[in-house]
């Protein structure tokens, strides 16, 4: 298989082909019960402060969006409240018509004020609602003119407004419980989705049923699911022995192997990018790191090409790509990203460059820490993986792997040398992936502390750019840009891999596990 | 000056030129178990000329390789070999097992004896701490402790990691050492020495601590074998050593386990070597154990 | 009799006053942060204020002596408080968790029971032949091998050899023994096989001790059959420390839990722990460690008591 990105998306499609054309030949069945694992709990039930899937998997199907991302078709943005949607010529607001006769799980009627009440919600959250993104929708104003009608302006342009409404997060709830106690989602469950709430036994499970009233008639298939929590290393047990079919996260190769070994006749595998990865954290603040011959020398280091191969069969990393996910329309297309520090294909020589850097820049025998979470997959691999290649130009590495609350403490406060983060998030925009590459002054995970502001501009200006041919253009420049300084370089990108029963039907793999997992397309056929 | 009667425990403390000799006798299994002690204290001296590889190197050609000439243990999903992170271990398990075990017990040991021989309030006192830290399940203690004090590393050791396993051992040890300093302090030649005028550090050196060497000997030994497994534990968790630093328990964990049957050797090897580490001292200690104390030696 | 438990029970109140007190503010020493790890850890860009908000929420701005305070004040009145991840009262995150280790717990416990006394008397009265040495050496082994790693031995095989693997979940005793204990007797073995071990040592070597006794050497000299000085004597004597280790040893059937639950999948205290731990919910580990130093507190009254009715010596005085 030839290590072009190119290659790998292409393989990755044809997996995705393979597993999702099943579906599509036969009419779905109607009836019984989804059981599903899920390998964290949701501390608490409210969507709007969330930024886990631990709360997506089991409590999407119990609510509606305005709009979501299409699993068939990702990144299209389709209706689930909203009917149709019309943009104004100048971009400047978004009017939703809504469709008639939704209902919520208690009876009462959804109408425009609750989507209002639900966004007012998100973009100003009253005292002790936690929003955490509502950053992204600073630039919003809600209205309801009418009960069938939904209008946001912006107040100043704004790039991507569909998909940031499309946010899986932004379930709707009701207006008249919200007036009662804007807190109410923490605890209870009432939303218009396709299955209703039956119980959360804690540690154990989570069980929803259909909801007959659901506005979308015919559908949901399922008579209901119920979500198992247990640990990762619980879910290849759990699917041998029957007790669920299936993971809607991500499984590394050796289970994918394990499952296939012992029930090969009976699984779907799906297979492809994740809008995921780990990245390199270098603290600007720090010598030498403040020198970006050393950061780049230490990011050409580093045999992308030739690693993905290798772990991505022991780990679920795998793709090679830049600050943005390999495949998306606006990521850097090979051929540009090879020129980057830290990408060209020809090891060897990337090495003699990066040891006449460090030469250069007046560091011999360099030793520093890595920092690093005490999570297994893939960030494990990932450090002992940049502990042996930093080794081969003569840097000595000590690897500090915390507990993730021991990690967020030194990394937020700066007190490391390098480390390794993430990236991940439902969409693949640019406003959400260049999250961490910014100063701290405009995001408060620029945890490498650095004081440049031209990507600080770069990335308002595109956000603010409409036209997608002409903010493509200002995203690859802030891309360049980034990858040259160098002051976070991508390691690499995850590669989804689910492996569910075969006998599942209805569900798509999308490149974000937070997407597409309200169950309502979801079908059994026992065969 | 007077002579004080010493002890009838100190009199069984074998004299220095014999006690080696005799106790290979006395004990073969203790012998054994010494054996092979000696033979992990040889790897992990000799780590750097013993091992075949460098334990940390990746070899991505050889990864999840099966036990062949070339790789006596076979290789891990990295293609490091196992034998050589095997003999690499054995650094951070001795180091670890043997320093805890050693500052826990002489930390408790003096607790213990300052304990039964001031008495009163001083001893009321400690006895409510000592109490109290035996309260907290083993593993417990360590895991807060580590979480307190995270990672603190000098000459490649973790020094927290060594706070945090010695720590439970200072209660017990402490208990033991009270005991024997009890059974001697009641002693009338004590009262006597103290109307002699012999301070107290005198009257400890000389009557209390031999009195505890011998119980000290044998918390020590039991001590290094459940610190090695604690160490173990700790490293399984992720809350010891971390990679990708050779050590025993950290081979059993995280992903190692998803490669159950496609590379058995990962953590076959592994286990076995803790095992025997454990086995060993245990060996030694129950030896130790049988030859000191003087009722079973009629 | 009454009263010596009680008194007994009303001295063990002290211990537990200092180990709350010791708990709290050891943990309080950790650095690290439940609500950074609530709201950042999947990396999310959350502002200082949103934090500092959530903290508020929790009562985490308080300070320190307001918190020790009502933790103190909540204790009386048997709150362990509200586990800072999860919201949920501690006593009920315990209270769902706690049946099923407690089960293991039992479980490995009369494993130790059922294997340590008759091999350790068959040990004793076969001393220095093959049954003994067999015996000592698999006992010894037993206090060797790593609980956890013996569980993953144990996966292995049923894996390989049986191609089968326990459920996951669990369902009370009563509703499905079948699956029930098809479920917790692996991990009750994995943990058992080391109490079986350190209980059969001190089976033979008490009772070894009590053979060596003077009654005993008589009762031999008058022709008694063995039995018969095994089931009269010797053997209930020998059961004093073997009791005593069981109690003792439950110090370590924790932590064999801890590690064990994580191999096996199991919903139990020892992987509450580690859970609460890795978040930093202090409450939850304050009411956990509180909670497992009383039942082994209580272990041990129990121990004493027990080791008190069956000696005559002791009940008696």
């Amino acid at each position: 298989m030839k290590r072009t990105v190119l290659g790998m998306a292409a393989a990755a499609t044809l997996a995705l082909a393979m597993g999702g054309g099943l579906a599509q030949a036969q009419t779905p069945k109607k009836g019984g019960t989804l059981n599903f694992s899920v390998v964290a709990e949701p501390p608490n039930y409210d969507c709007h402060g969330s930024t886990t899937f631990a709360l997506i998997h089991p409590i999407a199907p119990h609510y509606s969006l305005l709009v979501k991302f299409d699993g068939k078709d990702y990144p299209k943005v389709v209706p689930d409240l909203a009917e149709s949607w019309s943009v104004a010529p100048d971009g400047m607001s978004y009017t939703f018509k809504l469709r008639r006769g939704v209902k919520f799980h208690d009876g009462s009627p959804l109408a425009a004020e609750d989507i209002k009440a639900s966004y007012d919600r998100i973009i100003s959250p009253p005292q002790g609602v936690v929003s955490i993104r509502k950053a992204y929708y600073s630039d919003l104003e809600v209205s309801a003119p009418d009960p069938a009608t939904v209008i946001f302006k912006l107040k100043n342009p704004m790039a991507g407004v569909l998909e940031a409404l499309a946010s899986p997060y932004n379930c709707i709830y009701s207006a008249a419980k919200l007036k009662q106690n804007p807190r109410y989602p923490e605890t209870e469950i009432m939303g218009s989705g396709p299955f209703t709430f039956v119980e959360h036994v804690k540690g154990t499970s989570w069980s929803g049923k259909r909801f007959d009233d659901y506005y979308d008639k015919g559908k949901p298939y399922l008579d209901g699911y119920k979500a198992f929590f247990v640990k990762s290393n619980g879910v290849v047990p759990g699917i041998i022995g029957g007790q669920f079919d299936a993971e809607f996260r991500g499984r590394n190769p050796q289970e994918k192997a394990q499952l296939l070994d012992k029930m090969k006749d009976n699984l779907s595998v799906f297979e492809g990018t994740w809008v995921n990865n780990l990245m390199i954290v270098f603290n600007t603040t720090r010598k030498p790191f403040d020198d970006v011959r050393v950061r780049q020398a230490l990011s050409m280091a580093i045999d992308r090409w030739g690693g993905s191969e290798a772990l991505s069969k022991i780990s679920i990393l795998k793709f090679v790509g830049g600050v943005m996910r390999p495949g998306y329309a606006m990521s850097l297309p090979e051929a540009e990203l090879v020129k980057m520090p830290g990408y060209a294909k020809d090891i060897n020589k990337s090495r003699e460059a990066a040891k006449k850097l460090l030469e250069q820049a007046g560091v011999k025998d360099l030793k520093f820490k890595l920092l690093n979470r005490n999570v297994a997959e893939p960030y494990t691999p990932a450090a002992i993986y940049a502990v042996d290649q930093w080794r081969r130009v003569g840097v000595t590495v000590e690897h500090e792997q915390l507990e993730t609350k021991l990690y967020q403490d030194r990394v937020a406060a700066g007190d490391f040398d390098v480390a390794i983060e993430f990236q991940a998030d439902f969409m693949d925009d640019p406003t959400a992936q260049f999250s961490k590459f910014l100063t701290k002054k405009l995001s408060p995970a620029g945890y490498s502390g650095h004081t440049d502001t031209k990507i600080d501009d770069m990335y308002e200006k595109q956000r603010r750019t409409i036209d997608v041919a002409e903010r493509t253009k200002i995203v690859r420049e802030m891309e360049r840009y980034s990858l040259t300084q160098a002051y976070n370089v991508p390691l690499l990108w995850w590669q989804r891999i689910i492996v569910i029963n075969k006998k599942i039907h209805g569900w798509y793999m999308t490149p974000s596990h937070y997407l597409w997992q309200d169950l309502s397309t979801v079908w059994l056929d026992p065969q | 000056m007077a002579t004080i009667a010493t002890t009838a425990a100190v009199d069984t403390l074998p004299k220095r030129p014999n006690a080696l000799w005799q106790f290979i006798k006395a004990q073969p299994f203790g012998m054994a178990g010494l054996v092979i002690i000696l033979v992990y204290v040889v790897f992990a001296f000799g780590a750097a000329w013993i091992s075949p590889y460098n334990p940390e190197e990746i070899d991505f050609t050889a990864m999840l390789s099966q036990p062949s000439a070339v790789h006596w243990f076979g290789t891990d999903q990295y293609g490091r070999d196992v034998f050589s992170r095997i003999v690499y271990g054995s650094r951070t398990a001795l180091a670890v097992g043997i320093l805890s075990a050693v500052i826990g017990c002489t930390v408790g040991a003096l607790i213990g004896a300052a304990s039964g021989y001031f008495s009163g309030r001083i001893d009321t006192a400690i006895q409510r701490v000592v109490d109290i830290m035996l309260s907290f399940p083993i593993i417990v203690l360590a895991m807060v402790v580590v979480a307190v004090l995270g990672k603190r590393t000098a000459f490649g050791v973790d020094f927290n990691l060594i706070a945090a396993i010695a720590l439970p051992i200072v209660p017990r040890m402490a208990r033991v050492s009270r005991a024997s300093t009890l059974s001697i302090v009641a002693m009338p030649f004590i009262d006597a020495a103290r109307a002699a005028g012999f301070g107290h550090s005198r009257i400890i050196l000389r009557h209390i601590v031999p009195n505890i060497v011998a119980p000290y000997l044998i918390m020590v030994s039991a001590s290094m074998a459940q610190a090695i497994l604690l160490e173990a534990s700790l490293s399984f968790l992720g809350l010891g050593v971390t990679e990708p630093t050779p050590a025993w328990g950290l081979m059993l964990s995280g992903t190692s386990a998803d490669f159950y049957q496609t590379a058995p050797w990962m953590i076959l090897f592994p286990g076995v070597a803790i095992t025997f580490a454990v086995f060993a001292f245990n060996l030694f200690g129950d030896s130790l154990r049988d030859w000191l104390d003087p009722k079973l030696k009629s | 009799m009454f009263w010596y438990l009680l008194r007994r029970l009303i001295l063990v109140i002290p211990t537990l006053v200092g180990v709350a007190i010791a708990v709290f503010f050891l943990i309080r020493v950790m650095p690290g942060d439940v609500v950074v790890v609530k709201l950042r850890a999947d990396g999310a860009a959350v502002s200082e204020e949103t934090i500092e908000a959530e903290r508020k929420r929790l009562g985490l701005d308080k300070p320190l002596y307001q918190q020790f305070a009502d933790y103190m004040v909540g204790l009386t009145r048997l709150d362990l408080g509200k586990s800072l991840w999860t919201g949920e009262s501690v006593g009920k995150e315990i209270a769902l968790r706690a049946p099923v280790s407690f089960q293991i717990a039992i479980m490995a416990g009369l494993i130790a029971i059922l294997i340590a006394i008759p091999l350790g008397t068959l040990s004793a009265l076969y001393r220095d032949s093959w049954i003994d040495h067999t015996v000592r050496v698999v006992a010894v082994s037993g206090l060797a091998i790593p609980s956890f790693w013996l569980g993953m031995l144990i996966i292995l095989a049923l894996l390989s050899l049986f191609n089968w693997l326990p459920k996951i979940g669990y369902v009370p005793l009563w509703e499905d023994p079948i699956t029930n204990l098809s479920v917790t007797i692996w991990p009750a073995a994995s943990v058992g096989y080391r109490y079986a071990a350190v209980a059969t040592r001190m089976m033979r070597s008490s009772l070894l001790e009590v053979m060596r006794e003077d009654y005993i050497r008589t009762a031999k000299a008058k022709g008694v059959w063995t039995r018969l000085i095994m089931r009269r004597h010797a053997l209930r004597n020998a059961l004093l420390p073997v009791v005593t280790v069981i109690g003792l040893e439950f110090a370590f059937l924790i932590g064999g839990l801890v590690v064990t639950e994580q191999v096996f999948n199991i919903n139990g205290i020892g992987k509450l722990f580690v859970d609460a731990t890795a978040r930093g919910d202090f409450n939850l580990i304050q009411g956990l460690v509180l909670f497992i130093a009383t039942c082994f507190i209580l272990i041990n009254l129990a121990v004493d008591l027990l080791y008190g009715w069956l000696d005559p010596r002791i009940r008696l005085n």
